[in-house]
């Protein structure tokens, strides 16, 4: 339980300079460390003492993982450290990948966005109060679900993949990254890899413990975004109990391509009503070939929620996922 | 080593989580440990067969008396539902533990689903072997007795030869009892767990017991699991053993020789239905093993 707030417990803090340094440090010391980046959620996690690690690896102080750069594909690559502010304001972004930079704009506050970077959005940790709170949960290695109980408060809790845990993905940009078919760049000490950004975020069928597939020794160093959805047309939408420093209740992504007034090409994500962000591939086959307008709005909407299993108090998530997705496919304005 | 993991509940209790992880590395451990000792023992002192005889006489006498050159072992359904069993702890084994490991797959639907399969094909075990026999897999006083006195000439003792056994020796019994109270651990707790997560057949609910009931049941199954690590590695060491060969080629054709059979057991607690008797047509050539009603008869 957390019983102690603002003050953290004792860990050894390290700071490398390089990303070597910084891979061989979590490579030594394995489960016991953890990857400070922005410190908005580690910091939550330390002061409530409920996440106790004994090494804090500091990577602020490495520049190899700030700024964004153009690739030699036409894409871009957007270090993990990146604020979000940054990636919000950034030209290049703005120009070709809007859909990133709405959904960076949307996260939380302006002083959080200043701090708070596009690598600790897309790895953070769910906000279930029950697990934040400190008890012992599945999420946190026990048996129970208390969010799942009779009297649960889980209004902020799943619709879909619901396997024990009920708890939610909280980030905005990782249905925009979906959309963009970004690759999250993973280094260790057995070298890198490049995970799809659909694939980087994991239910708790595979680890109920964890959100993304990053394990211990793992640094996410960048995200590389291809040109293949640059200049699209983008769609970005977030629902939340209040419109700053708030968490989604439900949010959407997605990016079409449209000639000849009908959909040619489209990917469509959505976040908040999963343990990870869905894309939703079944609604865009339905869509593709069909004018993006009310109708075609109105079906993806239908499409979008089969399935869904509301628990007792998020029902309302239902409609509110269902008219997001309409909105995307068919555009808000209208 | 965390033998058990505990968790905090909302009330502030210490309730059992489960079975600490770390037992499945003793598990492992011990297995290796047996496989490694059993294995420098039988260097050291090559098998024997208990009470060597004259073979050739007692082969001779026995085909005299109608003993087939093949003899039925593993009639065709327990052989099929060895190997599916053998598939399902294969596939129960890699969806329980390679998460455990940090191998990342979607493993819950695959695990309940194959401990499905594991519980069907229980039940077909035990239907079938209560049509063959029960008591061939029982435990006599005779096998006591003969464990005892091997155990004996083992530590250089004067005891008797142990005699030869029926149709399965003690170690193959122990092994299939142990089999059995680790496998209705892991499927009664299995099919309990269930409960807890949606199935195409029901919806979750986790409140069926309370945390700390809870904490027993996954500990049983978390014990039952990992002692199954132990005891298949010891089966897959001796199945791989080549004195045992033609014990695990009888699990795959079905028969032993005549010479095995004579060599490893006693034909009057394992009695096979001699040539003569056989009925005309294909059931002739592979005669049935009365095993079963022999070791009733004694």
């Amino acid at each position: 339980m957390s019983v102690i707030r603002d003050v953290m417990p004792d860990f050894d803090l390290l700071q490398p300079a390089t990303i070597d340094d910084a891979v061989q440090l979590l490579a030594r010391h394995g489960r016991d460390a953890w990857v400070l980046a922005g410190g908005l959620d580690s910091l939550d996690w330390f002061k409530d003492r409920v996440k106790r690690p004994r090494v804090v690896v500091d990577v602020s102080g490495i520049p190899e993982l700030r700024g964004v750069r153009r690739t030699s594909d036409g894409g871009l690559e957007i270090g993990a450290m990146t604020t979000l502010t940054e990636v919000a304001t950034h030209p290049d972004i703005l120009e070709r990948y809007r859909v990133l930079a709405d959904a960076a704009r949307k996260v939380a506050s302006p002083q959080i966005r200043n701090q708070g970077t596009i690598g600790g959005n897309v790895s953070q940790d769910t906000r279930c109060h029950y697990y934040r709170g400190g008890l012992d949960c599945y999420r946190a290695g026990g048996n129970t679900c208390y969010a799942d109980t009779p009297a649960g408060q889980n209004r902020e809790h799943c619709l879909f993949g619901a396997d024990r845990c009920v708890a939610v993905n909280p980030s905005d940009t990782a249905p925009a990254l979906i959309v963009l078919d970004a690759r999250m760049v993973i280094r260790n000490a057995r070298g890198e890899r490049e995970v799809p950004a659909e694939e980087y975020f994991i239910g708790p069928s595979v680890d109920i413990t964890r959100m993304t597939v990053l394990q211990p020794g793992d640094l996410l160093v960048s995200i590389r975004i291809p040109p293949t959805w640059a200049g699209a047309r983008f769609y970005f939408e977030k629902v939340a109990d209040r419109n700053a420093w708030d968490f989604p209740l439900v949010n959407v992504a997605s990016a079409m391509f449209v000639r000849g007034g009908v959909i040619e090409g489209i990917r469509l994500a959505v976040n908040g009503v999963a343990a990870r962000p869905m894309r939703l591939t079944g609604v865009e086959e339905s869509v593709v070939g069909e004018p993006p307008n009310e109708d075609t709005g109105e079906l993806a909407g239908q499409l979008a929620i089969w399935g869904a299993r509301p628990l007792n108090y998020n029902h309302f998530k239902v409609p509110l996922m269902k008219n997001l997705v309409k909105r995307a496919i068919r555009g808000g304005e209208t | 080593m965390e033998i058990l993991r505990w968790e905090r509940n909302p009330w502030g209790q210490q309730v059992v989580a489960g079975l600490g992880w770390d037992m499945l590395y003793v598990a492992a451990a011990a297995g290796l440990v047996f496989v490694v000792a059993d294995a420098l023992y039988r260097w050291r002192r090559p098998t024997r067969i208990n009470g060597e005889e004259d073979l050739a006489r007692l082969m001779a006498a026995e085909a005299a008396r109608g003993v087939p050159e093949r003899v039925v072992r593993h009639p065709l359904a327990s052989r099929i539902f060895h190997w599916a069993m053998a598939a399902t702890m294969f596939a129960l084994l890699v969806t329980a533990f390679l998460p455990i490991l940090g191998v990342q797959f979607s493993w819950v639907t695959a695990h309940w689903s194959a401990g499905l399969v594991l519980t069907g094909l229980v039940l077909f075990h035990i239907v079938h072997s209560a049509f063959m026999g029960l008591r061939t897999m029982w435990i006599t006083r005779r096998d006591i007795q003969d464990a005892y006195n091997s155990v004996r000439r083992l530590l250089g003792k004067e005891a008797p030869v142990p005699g030869k056994p029926g149709k399965y020796p003690l170690e193959n019994k122990l092994f299939h009892h142990a089999t059995s109270l680790f496998g209705l651990g892991v499927i009664g707790t299995g099919l309990l767990m269930m409960v807890r997560v949606d199935t195409p057949f029901w919806v979750r609910n986790p409140y069926l017991l309370p945390d700390a009931t809870w904490g027993v049941i996954y500990v049983i199954h978390g014990a039952s699991a990992v002692a199954f690590v132990t005891m298949i590695m010891a089966h897959i060491y001796f199945a791989a053993r080549p004195e045992k060969r033609w014990i695990t080629w009888s699990m795959i054709r079905g028969w032993i020789s005549r010479a095995h059979y004579l060599a490893h057991h006693d034909p009057e607690l394992w009695r096979v239905v001699p040539d003569g008797r056989r009925a005309a047509g294909r059931r002739s050539e592979s005669p049935v093993s009365r095993g079963g009603q022999a070791e009733a008869q004694r």
